[in-house]
């Protein structure tokens, strides 16, 4: 019987990550994916971050890596049904780290999987594509291996690095998670890549070649659900998109795909894909549950890294990043784990001490009130972008008022729609849950 | 300014690649609860928050129809049955939707 030192199951960028920093330690890996490419199952919004890969894979930007563009400017639109307030952040320098490497770019997961779990290949570890892993194999209380649904497809290890996404059936399998993901721990995201020239593009979103914008969208666009819109430039073509919890959802009945077409269709937006051919519509779930909501992260012969183990950070837009991380982190254990020779959840705790030294559980950590603020408080962005839109609105309006006037106008307008305690009260809220 | 492109679920569904296995790896493992307990107090939910439309409602057949070849797995389905009577499992290897841009 052949045995490995590790299986990695799933190919995204957490079991990608893994893979290879095993394999470069000289261990033998497989990594099992059961698209028929690593990436054929796997959707984000777009934004990757450059830090973490470049701790995976050095320099990678300049080894021929799927970048779409890199992200020169974010913007955040507080947006009513045909208005918004825009607060946005623009640098092209500092877009870059000290060292060249891109802080934030775009991709598109069909192409950046695949060419990051070719990283792992040519590291040394056998990719196996097209493969769906079933369960986790047992031997003496301890996992021991995994069940793909191949003939005589056993496949034997000494540890088990569990990366297969959001809604990992194996995790409970493992026995790392007792109680079922909850709709208000989950959002779904639904989005369109829509086609455009490049320099239709960069004229549009004032960006010159490889430079890219990013638009978040609060307020109207979510239609009282807790999530957001966005708009990520690609290099010939723009993801446009909208997450909502999923428990939001259930309650309000609207289509995701609908809520799409409104977003698509917002007078500040259609403008920006006019023209625009729709290359592909995709949809994904996205783990929102946050630091409590997490499975536990080690067991006896197995890990849990990425989405699998609901490392997202939804506030700053960031998952990918966190998944490289862990999976490194995950890879790293396990080379030690081999060192010493024992795979046991003793040894394989010092997973969980990294994560918790490092940004990911640190964030997590940080944000583990908001989870239960958005479930509890769909209402709060709505609010407070047609609050500022008025304002706005108001003061811009030249119509003979003076300005104190108007400033005395929408104080009223303002305490008419939310009385002053409970503005206080949100604003506390919102606070504490981020503070 | 127009816009051109699939503004309809079937339409969006067209830009999409499958790989289609011949069952399905869908099931409703209780299909009197949706008929019996779910109308009523949830309304079947499946059959609007599915980015795909792979549930509707047959009042006829007094079931949910399962078109599992518009899955584009997901997974919000695992979730969101307030009963937990779909039994959704990934695809056999190889199998199901195959994003080109994801």
């Amino acid at each position: 019987m052949e045995k490995f030192d590790a299986v990695v199951v799933g190919a995204g960028p957490a079991g990608a990550a893994a893979a290879t920093t095993m394999a470069r330690a000289g261990l033998s890996v497989v990594l099992v994916e059961r698209g028929e490419y690593p990436g054929a199952k796997n959707v984000m919004g777009g934004v990757m971050y450059g830090r973490m890969a470049a701790e995976v894979v050095p320099e990678f930007w300049t080894q021929g890596a799927p970048i779409e563009r890199v992200v020169v400017e974010e913007r955040i639109w507080l947006a009513t049904d045909d208005s918004a307030v825009s607060v946005s952040h623009r640098s092209p320098k500092g877009a870059y780290h000290p060292d060249g490497c891109p802080n934030a770019f775009t991709v598109l997961r069909a192409k950046w999987d695949r060419w990051f779990a070719q990283k792992a290949e040519e590291a040394g570890a056998l990719l196996v594509p097209g493969t769906t892993v079933e369960d986790v194999l047992w031997q003496d209380g301890r996992v021991a291996g995994v069940r793909t649904g191949r003939e005589e497809g056993d496949l034997h290890a000494d540890v088990v690095v569990l990366c297969d996404g959001v809604n990992s059936a194996l995790v409970e399998r493992a026995r790392l998670r007792d109680h079922p993901v909850e709709p208000h721990q989950l959002a779904l995201g639904v989005k369109e890549v829509v086609g455009l020239p490049p320099e239709v593009i960069e004229g549009r979103f004032n960006v010159e070649r490889g430079q890219g914008v990013t638009i978040e969208i609060y307020g109207a666009v979510t239609r009282g659900m807790s999530g957001y819109g966005f708009l990520y430039t690609n290099h010939d073509s723009v993801s446009v998109g909208v997450g909502v919890l999923v428990s939001h959802l259930m309650r309000t009945r609207i289509p995701p795909y609908e809520l799409l077409e409104g977003l698509k269709q917002h007078p500040l937006v259609r403008p920006l894909l006019a023209g625009g051919e729709t290359l592909e519509y995709s949809a994904h779930a996205i783990p929102e549950g946050g630091w409590r909501a997490m499975p536990k992260l080690y067991g006896d012969g197995v890990l849990v890294a990425g989405d699998a183990a609901m490392m997202v950070n939804g506030l700053h837009r960031e998952g990918s990043n966190l998944a490289m991380t862990a999976g490194r982190l995950a890879g790293e254990t396990v080379v030690e784990a081999k060192q010493r020779g024992d795979f046991s959840a003793r040894t394989l705790s010092l997973y969980a001490a990294k994560l918790e030294e490092s940004f990911v559980l640190k964030d997590l950590r940080k944000y583990r009130d908001l989870p239960e603020l958005a479930e509890r408080r769909p209402d709060l962005f709505g609010t407070f972008a047609e609050l500022a839109n008025l304002a706005a609105h108001e003061m811009l309006t030249v119509d003979g008022l003076p300005k104190r006037d108007k400033q005395r106008k929408i104080w009223r307008e303002v305490t008419r729609r939310k009385p002053l305690w409970g503005l206080a009260r949100d604003l506390y809220e919102v606070w504490r849950a981020v503070r | 300014m127009e816009l051109r492109g699939p503004s309809r679920v079937e339409e969006k569904l067209y830009t999409l690649r499958w790989k289609h296995d011949r069952t399905s790896h869908i099931a409703i493992t209780d299909p009197r609860t949706c008929a019996d307990r779910c109308g009523d107090e949830w309304r079947r939910p499946c059959t609007t928050f599915c980015p795909a439309k792979v549930y509707e409602w047959d009042p006829e057949q007094a079931r949910i129809v399962v078109a599992y070849e518009n899955c584009v797995e997901c997974t919000t389905c695992l979730v969101g049955c307030p009963y937990r009577v779909i039994d959704w499992r990934p695809p056999r290897g190889g199998f199901g939707i195959q994003y080109r841009y994801g």
